[in-house]
């Protein structure tokens, strides 16, 4: 039962990947909302295991969504997505608890058997991105913020801040990469 | 930012499309080229018998020894640019160089050799090998470790180490046409050494570099 679940789940984020690569911006979306609730209860296990507080998951959440929205150009559009997406999710959720000062030892299959509905599907804010975006030039975190915060649309932010489209689009993806380059640095 | 908000943001960015590893890999290799060519013509340059020599077997040998190391390096650093890749089943194309030597020793060894076998492996050019082989390396390598750092390898030591052996085999096949040391028995220690060199830069400074 839970196989045939999980196969299913996996088949069908593989097909949203695909079409994210083709340009679907909407699948794109639907995607990264339907891998968090299982990046988030495995990372509350991880942490768990280590004998850390719960509340740090919702970081390693957004480094591993930053990480996959990032390197997405090293997934195969003909292998399923979920291999890819988990052995990520391993990679940061080890270094997030090294940085803590644990080893632990984390199995793919964490990632693979968790089914979303274990956890809550709350949606907290996360302390290390919030503040790693304070440190970005203004230009990348009015953007960020615009698009993040308010919501708007590239349409709109360029509107907002009498920028063309094209140089939203640069400050957005510089931003969101400078960030990452934080987040994995700072520690 | 909550995660919800992050998405979107994401979501937003989906448009921005990244060149594949693989060509940032080229570009790297193509950026560094210039320089170890530059360390080559200037220190070191093509040995004067070169047309006598590329009918000696054992000269052209060289070559297929060094571009089995360096081409099967680029194909396995670029499959472990990728975070699910495992070494499995990739292993052996890098011990292609390893059965290429073995067979050339062997044949060395049949042949009346005009040496003993402890000067041929000596040789005459075992300094100026140690040297020039990591010299002519390390912009090579500085460009491997650059696109490989647009991957996302699992294991950073392990990419780092392949971008050092890769870059070894490339800067093996420059010197390999200065030196005049032609026995496989030569290549297989002083080259071998050199490569080990490179490849411990490369593996060390890829875990921190190649980190994503």
């Amino acid at each position: 039962m839970v196989r045939a679940r999980v196969r299913g789940r996996e088949d069908e984020w593989t097909g949203l990947m695909r079409s994210a690569m083709a340009g679907d911006d909407a699948a794109y979306h639907r995607l990264l909302k339907a891998v968090t609730p299982v990046l988030r209860a495995t990372a509350r296990r991880g942490l768990a295991r280590a004998g850390q507080p719960p509340d740090q998951a919702e970081d390693i959440v957004q480094e591993i969504l930053l990480a996959v929205h990032l390197k997405r150009h090293t997934w195969d559009s003909e292998a399923p997505f979920a291999p890819w997406l988990f052995a990520i999710a391993r990679n940061k959720l080890i270094d997030a608890l090294r940085r803590r000062g644990r080893r632990v030892f984390v199995n793919i299959d964490d990632f693979a058997e968790t089914l979303p509905g274990e956890t809550p599907q709350e949606t907290a804010s996360a302390g290390e991105v919030t503040a790693q975006l304070n440190s970005l030039p203004q230009r990348q975190r009015d953007v960020l913020q615009s698009i993040a915060v308010e919501s708007a649309s590239i349409k709109d932010t360029a509107t907002k801040f009498s920028m063309s489209e094209g140089a939203v689009r640069v400050a957005l993806h510089r931003g969101l990469s400078a960030l990452t380059a934080k987040l994995r640095d700072h520690q | 930012m909550d995660t919800n908000e992050l998405i979107r943001t994401l979501a937003a960015d989906n448009a921005h499309r990244a060149p594949r590893v693989g060509a940032v890999l080229t570009m790297g290799l193509l950026v560094g080229a210039p320089l170890s060519i530059l360390i080559f013509a200037t220190f070191l340059g093509v040995r004067p018998d070169v047309m006598s020599a590329m009918h000696n077997p054992f000269f052209d040998m060289k070559f297929a020894v060094t571009l089995s190391l360096a081409i099967p390096a680029i194909i396995v650093s670029l499959h472990l640019s990728r975070p699910e890749a495992l070494m499995r089943g990739w292993g052996w194309l890098l011990l292609l160089p390893v059965g290429l030597l073995a067979v050339a020793i062997g044949g060395e060894m049949m042949m009346a050799p005009a040496m003993p076998m402890t000067m041929r492996m000596v040789g005459k050019n075992s300094r100026v090998c140690l040297s020039a082989i990591p010299a002519m390396s390390l912009p090579l390598l500085a460009g491997a470790l650059f696109g490989l750092r647009h991957g996302a390898p699992s294991r950073p030591a392990l990419a780092g180490a392949l971008a050092g052996l890769l870059s070894a085999g490339l800067a093996a096949t420059l010197y390999a046409s200065h030196c005049t040391d032609d026995s496989p028995l030569f290549v297989a220690t002083w080259y071998t050494i050199a490569t080990a060199v490179v490849t411990a830069i490369g593996a060390l400074v890829g875990s921190k570099l190649l980190r994503y």
